[in-house]
Order: C-alpha cells, then sequence, then structure tokens
C-alpha cells in the first residue's frame, strides 16, 4: 500500500514538472495551428467548424471541467486503475493531449471550476480540490469534502453539479423512482400522494461552496418536482440556474390502454427549466407533452393521457426537446471563437435514448439553443451529430460514443465527453 | 478416500449429464413463437430488440450468464419477482429496477425463457411450465 502511494507522488510529480515546463512557453504554444483530424473525429458539423480527438478510451468520461490553461478534468463514473479524475495535458500544442494523470478513489459524474476550486462529486458527496495557479492541483490526495450523505438509491444517482461563482453549489439529486408509483415500473400501479421521494431527491440542492461536511439539513431545496437532471448550468447572463430534466419512462409498458407503443416513443418531452428558488417542474405529477405543447396529469395520478394540468404549482418548459433522448450535459457559450450566433446560447449533449423502442433510438448529438438575454429565441438544432456511428440504431448498445459532458477551452473550444469509448472530442471554428 | 468419493461424484456427474441429453427435446417452432411474442410485449422496451439490454441501466440478456445457466431456478425467479438488488452482473452494475411478470402463466413465461435462453448468441435447454409452476409453488 505504501509503496503505491510513494509511486502515486512520483508519478504526480513527474507530471507536474513536464506541464510547468511547458505552460511558460505560451509562443510555442500559441505558433502550431490546431488541426483538425482529417474525418473530424467522426462527427457531422456545421459548415466552417472542425472536430478532433483530443484523448480516446480514458474510461467513463462523464462530465467534463478546463483550467483557464487548457487542462482537462475528467470525472469517471467507474474508477480505472482505482482512480476516478483523469487530468488531460497537451504539452506540445498540437490539441492532442500526451500526459495523463489520474486522482480521486470515487467514480461519479459532476465535475466543475468555480474560482481556484474544482469540484468533483461521488453518487453521495461533493469534493473540492485546491487549483494551483498554472491549473494543477495543490494536494490531489486530500480534498475537502463539501456535501456529504446525499440519497443514492441506485436509479438516477449522478450528482450533477454547477456553481453561481457566488458562493453557493447546486448539486442535482435525481429521483430514485421512474414515476414515484406504489410499485416502482410496475404495469398499473399507482403514483403515491404526496409523492415521499420528493422529500430527499427529485429536485435541486442548494449548499454554501466552501463549508465542509454539509448534508441536507445544512442544504436548502432550491427546486423540486425534477425527475432527474444530468445537465445543469449558470447563465451569467441572468444569473439563473437552468437545467435538463430527464423526462419519465415507460408510459406504455405501464399503462398500455392510454398509450400505444408510437405515442410512448414520443412522450413526454426532454426539458430545460429556467430555475428560481421554489421552482416545481411538477414531477411525478404531470408531464410535458411536447405535441400538445401542454403539461398533462400523469397516468399514476389520474391522467388519461390528454388531460391538462391546470396547477398554477407547476411551471413550464424554457424549451422542450424530444422524448427520451436523455440530456446529460448544458453549457452556457461565452466564448468568441464561434460565430456571433453562438455567444450566450446554450449547448445540450444528449446521451441518447432507450425507452423508443421498437421504434429506433434517437440522440447521440449535441443540439444548440440560441439564448438571448437569458431567453431561447428561437428552435433548437443539432450541432454535432454522428457520435453513434451509425445511422440507424435499433439498440442502445449499437451507439459507439454517446455524448455526456461539455465544456469551454480557454480558447473558446467546445469540448464534449463520451461515456461509452472514454473519447474527448474537440469542436473547434475555422471558417472565416 | 476423497479420491473415491471424487470418482463417485463425477460418475454421479456423467451420469446425470447422459440422462439429459437423452430427455432433452428439440425446441419447436411454436415455442419459440410463442415466446417471442411475450418478449415483444413484457421485455422488449428495456432489454431491446438484439437482448442488448441498455448499458449501465437495463442488463443485457444476450451473453449474460443468468440467462444461460444450467440452474434455470435463478432465471424463472426473476420474472416472477422481479429484481431491484444492487449487484454486480457479469462485471457491470445496472440502475434500473425490473417488475415481476407474475401475472403471466406458467407456459408463458417457460416459452419467453426458452425465448431468450435459445435467441442472438445464447445455446442452453428449454424452461417447462412445470418447473415454472414448481417455483412459483415454492416461492409462495
Amino acid at each position: 500500500m505504501r509503496k503505491n502511494i510513494s509511486f502515486c507522488l512520483l508519478a504526480l510529480g513527474l507530471s507536474f514538472t513536464t506541464f510547468s515546463a511547458n505552460a511558460g512557453d505560451s509562443t510555442k504554444l500559441a505558433s502550431k495551428p490546431i488541426l483538425p483530424d482529417a474525418d473530424n473525429a467522426g462527427l457531422k458539423l456545421p459548415v466552417g467548424f472542425g472536430a478532433l480527438k483530443v484523448a480516446d478510451s480514458v474510461g467513463r468520461a462523464r462530465h467534463i471541467a478546463i483550467t483557464d490553461q487548457g487542462t482537462i478534468y475528467v470525472k469517471l463514473s467507474r474508477l480505472v486503475n482505482g482512480k476516478g479524475i483523469v487530468v488531460l495535458r497537451d504539452n506540445d500544442g498540437d490539441g492532442r493531449t500526451e500526459d495523463k494523470g489520474a486522482f480521486g478513489d470515487f467514480g461519479g459524474t459532476g465535475i466543475a471550476i468555480s474560482g481556484k476550486w474544482l469540484y468533483a462529486s461521488s453518487d453521495q458527496e461533493v469534493y473540492r480540490y485546491a487549483l494551483t495557479p498554472d491549473g494543477s492541483l495543490v494536494n490531489p490526495m486530500s480534498p475537502q469534502k463539501i456535501v456529504t450523505g446525499l440519497i443514492n438509491r441506485r436509479q438516477h444517482e449522478s450528482k450533477s453539479i454547477a456553481l453561481d461563482g457566488k458562493g453557493n453549489i447546486y448539486v442535482n439529486i435525481g429521483a430514485f423512482s421512474n414515476s414515484c408509483q406504489e410499485k416502482d415500473r410496475q404495469k398499473g400501479s399507482m403514483g403515491m400522494m404526496p409523492c415521499p421521494v420528493l422529500d430527499s431527491a427529485g429536485g435541486i440542492w442548494k449548499f454554501d461552496a466552501e463549508k465542509s461536511n454539509q448534508s441536507y439539513g445544512d442544504g436548502k431545496r432550491y427546486a423540486t418536482g425534477l425527475r432527474n437532471v444530468v445537465g445543469l448550468d449558470w447563465n451569467k447572463q441572468n444569473n439563473q440556474l437552468f437545467v435538463m430534466q430527464h423526462g419519465r419512462d415507460q408510459l406504455h409498458d405501464l399503462f398500455p390502454d392510454l398509450y400505444d407503443q408510437k405515442t410512448n416513443a414520443e412522450k413526454p418531452a426532454e426539458t430545460m427549466y429556467a430555475i428560481k428558488e421554489g421552482s416545481n417542474a411538477g414531477w411525478p405529477y404531470v408531464y410535458y407533452d411536447p405535441e400538445l405543447k401542454q403539461k398533462i396529469v400523469a397516468p399514476e395520478y389520474g391522467g388519461d393521457g390528454k388531460k391538462v394540468s391546470m396547477d398554477p404549482a407547476f411551471q413550464d418548459p424554457a424549451i422542450a426537446f424530444p422524448a427520451h433522448m436523455a440530456p446529460n450535459a448544458l453549457l452556457f457559450y461565452t466564448g468568441n471563437q464561434f460565430p456571433a450566433k453562438y455567444k450566450n446560447g446554450a449547448f445540450v449533449a444528449f446521451h441518447g435514448s432507450w425507452n423508443r423502442a421498437p421504434l429506433p433510438q434517437e440522440g447521440y448529438f449535441v443540439a444548440f439553443v440560441p439564448f438571448e438575454n437569458g431567453k431561447p429565441t428561437g428552435q433548437w438544432e443539432i450541432f454535432a451529430n454522428g457520435f453513434a456511428g451509425a445511422e440507424v440504431v435499433t439498440s442502445t448498445r449499437v451507439a459507439q460514443h454517446r455524448p455526456c459532458g461539455l465544456a469551454q477551452g480557454p480558447d473558446g473550444s467546445l469540448y464534449v465527453s463520451d461515456d461509452s469509448k472514454g473519447t474527448i472530442y474537440r469542436i473547434m471554428y475555422n471558417g472565416k | 478416500m476423497k479420491a473415491a468419493r471424487g470418482l463417485m461424484m463425477m460418475g454421479l456427474l456423467c451420469f446425470g449429464l447422459n440422462g439429459f441429453s437423452q430427455t432433452a427435446k428439440p425446441i419447436t417452432k411454436s415455442v419459440m413463437d410463442n415466446g417471442k411474442a411475450v418478449y415483444l410485449s413484457r421485455c422488449l422496451a428495456c432489454h431491446q430488440v438484439d437482448g442488448g439490454g441498455v448499458p449501465r441501466l437495463n442488463a443485457p440478456l444476450d451473453g449474460a450468464s443468468a440467462v444461460i445457466a444450467a440452474d434455470k431456478a435463478k432465471l424463472i425467479r426473476i420474472v416472477l419477482k422481479g429484481y431491484s438488488d444492487r449487484v454486480e452482473i457479469d462485471g457491470e452494475y445496472y440502475s434500473n429496477n425490473m417488475a415481476p411478470h407474475a401475472d403471466l402463466n406458467n407456459q408463458q413465461i417457460a416459452d419467453v425463457l426458452t425465448y431468450i435462453r435459445n435467441s442472438w448468441s445464447n445455446k442452453a435447454s428449454a424452461v417447462t411450465a412445470a418447473e415454472v409452476k414448481a417455483l412459483r409453488a415454492k416461492l409462495k
């Protein structure tokens, strides 16, 4: 054991040295143009954009964060050689990272940088590590535990995080249930009233970003009625939290008399919400129908597939997307590299569906939503596609790569992580 | 003494296998068709058209050790009782709960299990309605 630790320290020491040797050499980094891969890393992009694979096979790459120096931190959902966070550095300035380290003994999804701190979550806890001025870690062996004791009951276990830059951290606690049925995912089982899951999950909790060992009693349920949020981001234009909800599954399996398979494949919408303190998105009582553009009473709570909810407590989405595509990351683009229309707009990484069977699965792409003053101004569009590597995805496992995390590099490049094959993509604008 | 017991065990095992191969009946098309019909209505959504399941959410059936195992009791039990254990399955964890399907009759359960044991890359012996009936009685 002791041998292992000293070996780790040695490895970390070495990577710090190699990095700092190049960190000051900005002319060398700037002089080399970064070229996209000949096949744009297999992606289909709008005209003028190119892509490259920054790294491959890093593990189950969930969310990613990038320092001002371009160091990439990748949160893995499952440990690789006992480590749950991968750090990637590009020392020769060609855009591809050749220096790889790892630390952190916990698997999870969330990772974010705020000020001089790197925050990362397991499925129960949130930790933070102090960053050095060159984007390395002061002490990768001993993070500060910020939040602990969060519910993890297997289902919707990811604890995604976002920070407001004003000392607060927002943590998603997903519902450990599909639709709060008395018997989870059981045909015809009705919903519990009120839904007890909402006391400790199915929402966003707000904690102090600096205090140690906080749990439910120290935090605040900031927003509720959110089944599972994996993608969330703080919008700096209007200082507001935005979240992407994974809509409920299995309307047909559970209520076949009300929903046929085709209806199941298209309902309910995946939804984006502009969150205020006290927001309630209505799960499990209602879902948002993308076709009717209404909040519909869930069949577990007396709905018949058409009955519109008139409950004023439940908020409408800021924008709705097709069903089941699993939005796993949200990023407001603040860079200057991309054309002006992208500035302050939202990128959404869709992990891809499973609950559309027997119809083909959908998603597996990065979408873009134009925004102005913190509000969507138009329809969403597909920005980057081709991750799945197949024209038609007949079964989820057919998809080769699945977008899961998004980050913006210091030069305004967009990075996308894939938790299937562990590929990290970088998308750049080369058009003039 | 130990060696003798080992030999005896081997003898029993051979006898057992022999007996099995003599009584195993070929799986008929109608059993597979009936099994497929149950699969399409009850299993397809989560386990997918190719039995591949959904990575990290719903366990695969294609190539799964529990599906093709000689011991069929575990498999029958999962259909009757559902599954929500937090355990590693063939080196992987899956998040979603499986509901019980005890409302299916013994023949339907036997047929759908025979179907999944003999679809995609799977090749294993049939499950009989009598085996389902016996386990259903035991679990009550």
